[in-house]
C-alpha cells in the first residue's frame, strides 16, 4: 500500500475513528465516574434498598442467572439439534435447508419488543406462567435461537474434513461420528455459540419487561417474578430520582459480566477440546 | 438404529426452530385480529390522532417517528460505516485495524439499555443546551447512529475481505489512490453485500426500543422537527403495555404485528437480493 | 470432561432448586406510582408482623393496577383516583387522601401560580418564564402519559382535555416527572404532594408552588382548603383470599397511619370528612 497518496481519505478515516471512539470513551468515563464509587463487594452481596437508590444487586444477580439458565436450557437443545440436523442430514442447497434458514434469518431481525409481546401473550397469559423467570427465560430463548443455530452450524461446518474422513474409514455410524469426532472438535465453536447467545441475552431488556417483571426480591423459584440487571438499569435511570449512580454501577457490572462470559467460555472450551482429542475421544 | 433416533430428534428440533417464527406471526395476528376488524385501516395507518381513552387509534405519527429516526440514524451511520470500513481495510496500519475490529465487536455487544443510559446522562443534557428539553428526535437519531455504526463497519470490512487480492493488485497496477481503488474496483464488487448489511441495520434501528424510550421524549406528535420530542412505535408499546386492555391492547399488538411484517419483508428482500431465494 | 460435568450438574441443581417453589403465600399489588412507595413500606411492616406472607408491590400506573385486578394478574390494585362507572363492579378501599401540586425547578423564582396560568402553560400559550417573572428560561411542560390517575385528576380540575395539551415531555411515574423537572431549569410538571414533599426533602431540585394562593401542605389537603385533591384507593375484584383480606385490614387500620403520614399523605382515619 505504500506509495498510494490519499491525504483526504486518510484524514477522513482518522476523523471517523475519532467520531466512533470519542462517544464510547465519554460513555465509559461517565459510567465510571458515576458508578465506580458504588461498585464494591457489598454491591454484589447486598439487596437493593430504597427502590434501588441504596444497597446492592444480589437478588438481581440470582434472577439474571436463573433467567439465563432457563433460556439456555430451552435454546441449546433446540438450537444444537437444529444445527446438527442442518449440517449432517440436509444438503446445503436443499429446499428444506433454505426455508429453515430463511425462517431463522427473519427471526433474528424481529424486534425485541415483539418478543416481549409474544412472550407475554403465550407464556405469561396463555400458558399461565404469569410474570416469572420462566416466562422471561423462554421468551429470551426464542430470541437467541437464530444466533445459536447459525453459529453452531458454522462450528460444525468448520470441522476438518480429515476428521470426518477418518471417522468414515473407521466405519463409524453417523451418531458415532457425531459423538466421537464432530462434536468434540466443534466444541470450541459450539461454546462460542453459547457465549455469543449468553452475551446477547444478558443485555436484553425489552423482552423481559412484560415477562420476567420488575420484582427486586430474591426469587424462591423460577415461577417467581425476578428483575434482571438490564431491567434494573432501565428502572433506575428512568423511574427513580437519584438512581443514576446505581444505574451506572449496574451498567458497569453488566458490561463486565458480558466481557467475562466471552473470555471465560472461550478458555474453558479450548481446554475441553484439548482433553477430548488427547484422550482419543 | 441410533442413527434414526438421532436423526428424528434433531429433525424435530429443526422443525421447532423453524416454527418459532410462524408461531410468533400467528400469535401476533391472532391477538391483533379484533383490532383489524374494528378499526379501519384508514384510521390506524393514516390518522395521527392517538387517544385510546377517546377511542382514537391513529398510529401514523408514531410510525413516522420510527421511520424517520431510523432513517436519520442510517443516513449518519451508513456512509460513515462504509467509509470507515474501507479505510480500515485499505489504509489503516495492521495494529490499528485489529484493534478497531476488536473495539467494534465489543461495541456491538453493549446492551441498548446502556446506550440509553449514556444518552440520558450525557447526550440529553448536551442537546438540552441547544434544543430544550433535550430528549428530542435528534438525540434518538444520534444514539441509534452510534449503535448501528460498529456493525456497519464490520459488515463493510467483511464484504471487502471476501474480494480476492487480485482485484486490489490490479488497482495498484493502475496506480489508483486508496480511495480510488475502493471506489472503482472494490465497491462495485462489494456493493451488494454491503448494502444488504446496511439495510439490516435499518431493520435493527426500527426495532430498537430501550434506547429511544429513554431519550426521545415520548410525546405523541407528528415528527416535524429534529428538536421536538417524538414517540416511536416500539416506545409506545413499552409505555402502554402495562395498563392497556381491550381494544387498546389489541391495537398495540397490531402495531407490533406491523413492525414484524415490515422487518420480515425487509429481510426477505435482502435474502432475495443475495440470491438465496 | 469432569470439569464440564461438574459445571453442568451444578447448573442443573441450581435450576432444580429454583423449581422447588416457596412455601409462602404471595400477594401481588400493582398500580399507581403515587401509592407504590408508601405501600411498599406498609408491606414490609406487614411482612414482619406476618411471616409466611410475601407482598410484592410494583408500580405501573393506576390503570395498570385496575387492569391487573380485572384480569387476575394482581391480587390488589392501587389507584390514585376513584373508580369510574364502568369500573364499578370492582371494590374500592380508600385509605388516604393526597393532593396534586405543580412543581417547578428549584431555581425558578415563582412561588405561586393560579389555575388560569397553569391552563395557558399547558395549552402551550406561554413560551418563556420571562413573561411572568425574572427568569429567562424557555418553558418546558412535563405531562403524564395516559393511564395515569394523576393525569386524569389534573385534567379534570384544569378543565383541559388531553388533546389540547402541548407537552414538551411525557413521563410515566411521579418519580420520572420529578426527575425531569429537577433536570431542566425551565420545566414545570405536576405530581402527588406526597411524592413532591418526599423528594424535596431529599434535596432534589424541585419546588412545589402554591395553587391559587393555597400552599400545597398536607394540612391544607386534610382541611380541604387545597383545591386539587383525590382519594388514594386499593382496588379488589369480588372475593379476596385470606392473606389479601388480612392486608386490606392492616392498611385500613391505624397500624399503617404513621407510614402514611411519613409519606405526606393524610390517613383516611385522620381526614376531616
Amino acid at each position: 500500500m505504500r506509495g498510494m497518496r490519499d491525504p483526504i481519505f486518510m484524514a477522513a478515516g482518522i476523523c471517523l475513528v475519532l467520531l466512533m471512539v470519542l462517544p464510547l470513551g465519554t460513555m465509559l468515563l461517565d459510567l465510571l465516574q458515576l458508578g465506580l464509587p458504588h461498585l464494591g463487594l457489598d454491591f454484589l452481596l447486598e439487596a437493593p434498598r430504597d427502590a434501588g437508590r441504596a444497597g446492592g444487586v444480589a437478588p438481581l444477580l440470582v434472577s439474571t442467572g436463573w433467567i439465563l439458565l432457563v433460556c439456555m436450557a430451552a435454546a441449546v437443545p433446540v438450537g444444537l439439534g437444529c444445527a446438527v440436523f442442518l449440517s449432517e442430514w440436509l444438503s446445503p442447497g436443499s429446499a428444506a435447508s433454505r426455508w429453515i434458514g430463511l425462517s431463522l434469518d427473519i427471526l433474528s431481525g424481529v424486534p425485541s419488543i415483539v418478543f416481549g409481546l409474544f412472550g407475554y401473550q403465550v407464556f405469561a397469559i396463555t400458558l399461565g406462567m404469569g410474570f416469572s423467570i420462566l416466562s422471561g427465560g423462554l421468551a429470551l430463548a426464542c430470541m437467541v435461537l437464530p444466533l445459536l443455530v447459525r453459529t453452531s452450524q458454522q462450528a460444525l461446518a468448520a470441522v476438518d474434513v480429515r476428521y470426518r474422513d477418518a471417522g468414515r474409514a473407521l466405519a463409524l455410524t453417523k451418531t458415532g461420528m457425531l459423538g466421537r469426532v464432530v462434536l468434540p472438535s466443534a466444541a470450541p465453536g459450539l461454546a462460542a455459540a453459547v457465549v455469543l447467545a449468553t452475551g446477547r441475552a444478558l443485555g436484553e431488556t425489552a423482552v423481559l419487561l412484560f415477562t420476567a417483571g420488575y420484582v427486586m426480591r430474591m426469587p424462591d423459584a423460577v415461577t417467581d417474578s425476578g428483575r434482571a440487571l438490564s431491567v434494573h438499569i432501565y428502572d433506575l435511570a428512568a423511574n427513580v430520582t437519584g438512581g443514576l449512580e446505581r444505574a451506572s454501577a449496574t451498567a458497569l457490572l453488566l458490561l463486565a459480566l458480558i466481557l467475562l462470559t466471552t473470555l471465560g467460555l472461550h478458555y474453558s472450551a479450548r481446554v475441553w477440546q484439548k482433553r477430548m482429542l488427547a484422550l482419543g475421544g | 438404529m441410533t442413527d434414526r433416533v438421532v436423526r428424528l430428534l434433531s429433525g424435530l428440533m429443526a422443525i421447532c426452530a423453524a416454527a418459532v417464527l410462524l408461531l410468533i406471526m400467528a400469535e401476533m395476528a391472532r391477538a391483533a385480529w379484533p383490532a383489524l376488524t374494528r378499526v379501519p385501516v384508514s384510521e390506524w395507518l393514516l390518522s395521527a390522532h392517538w387517544s385510546p381513552s377517546g377511542g382514537d387509534f391513529g398510529l401514523a405519527s408514531m410510525l413516522a417517528a420510527s421511520l424517520l429516526t431510523s432513517a436519520g440514524a442510517l443516513l449518519i451511520a451508513g456512509p460513515a460505516g462504509v467509509v470507515l470500513g474501507a479505510w480500515m481495510h485499505l489504509a489503516a496500519p495492521g495494529w490499528l485495524r485489529g484493534g478497531l475490529r476488536t473495539l467494534q465487536g465489543l461495541m456491538a455487544g453493549i446492551p441498548s439499555v446502556v446506550y440509553g443510559l449514556w444518552g440520558l446522562i450525557t447526550l440529553v443534557p448536551l442537546v438540552n443546551t441547544v434544543a430544550p428539553p433535550g430528549a428530542v428526535m435528534l438525540t434518538a437519531i444520534l444514539v441509534l447512529a452510534l449503535m448501528i455504526l460498529p456493525l456497519s463497519v464490520l459488515v463493510t470490512d467483511a464484504a471487502l475481505s471476501q474480494i480476492p487480492d487480485q482485484a486490489l493488485q490490479s488497482a495498484r497496477a493502475l496506480a489508483l489512490s486508496r480511495w480510488g481503488s475502493f471506489r472503482s474496483v472494490l465497491w462495485p464488487r462489494a456493493r451488494a453485500a454491503i448494502v444488504s448489511g446496511i439495510v439490516l441495520q435499518f431493520g435493527r434501528a426500527l426495532g430498537e426500543t430501550m434506547a429511544v424510550l429513554m431519550v426521545a421524549g415520548n410525546v405523541i406528535r407528528w415528527p416535524d422537527s429534529l428538536t421536538a420530542p417524538v414517540r416511536t412505535i416500539t416506545a409506545n408499546i413499552a409505555l402502554e403495555m402495562g395498563y392497556a386492555s381491550g381494544l387498546h391492547l389489541e391495537v398495540l399488538y397490531l402495531s407490533g404485528l406491523l413492525l414484524l411484517v415490515a422487518v420480515a419483508l425487509m429481510m426477505g428482500l435482502i435474502q432475495r437480493g443475495a440470491g438465496n431465494l | 470432561m469432569r470439569g464440564f460435568l461438574t459445571a453442568a450438574s451444578f447448573a442443573a441443581l441450581l435450576l432444580l432448586a429454583g423449581c422447588s417453589g416457596g412455601n409462602e403465600t404471595k400477594l401481588v399489588i400493582t398500580g399507581s406510582s403515587t401509592i407504590a412507595p408508601v405501600m411498599a413500606d406498609i408491606a414490609s411492616d406487614f411482612e414482619s408482623a406476618n411471616p409466611g406472607i410475601q407482598v410484592n408491590v410494583q408500580s405501573g400506573g393506576s390503570s395498570r393496577g385496575i387492569a391487573d385486578v380485572e384480569r387476575g394478574t394482581a391480587d390488589i390494585g392501587m389507584a390514585s383516583r376513584d373508580l369510574r362507572e364502568e369500573e364499578s363492579h370492582l371494590n374500592q378501599h380508600t385509605f388516604a387522601r393526597d393532593g396534586i401540586t405543580m412543581i417547578v425547578h428549584a431555581d425558578n423564582p415563582l412561588d405561586s401560580l393560579d389555575t388560569e396560568t397553569v391552563r395557558r402553560l399547558y395549552l402551550g400559550e406561554i413560551d418563556s418564564w420571562a413573561a411572568m417573572t425574572d427568569y429567562d428560561e424557555p418553558v418546558s411542560v412535563v405531562h403524564k402519559s395516559e393511564g395515569r390517575a394523576t393525569l386524569a385528576v389534573f385534567l379534570a380540575f384544569m378543565e383541559l382535555d388531553n388533546d389540547s395539551v402541548r407537552p414538551d415531555l411525557v413521563v410515566g411515574e411521579n418519580q420520572q416527572a420529578i426527575q425531569s423537572v429537577a433536570g431542566n431549569p425551565g420545566a414545570i410538571g405536576y405530581v402527588s404532594i406526597g411524592a413532591a414533599e418526599h423528594e424535596a426533602g431529599r434535596g432534589v431540585s424541585i419546588k412545589p408552588v402554591a395553587l391559587d394562593g393555597v400552599s400545597p401542605d398536607p394540612e391544607a389537603v386534610a382541611s380541604g382548603e387545597f383545591p386539587l385533591t383525590r382519594n388514594l384507593n386499593l382496588v379488589t375484584d369480588g372475593e379476596v383470599g385470606e392473606a389479601a383480606q388480612q392486608f386490606l385490614d392492616y392498611v385500613g387500620s391505624q397500624a399503617s397511619d404513621e407510614r402514611i403520614r411519613d409519606h405526606f399523605f393524610i390517613p383516611v382515619n385522620d381526614a376531616a370528612s
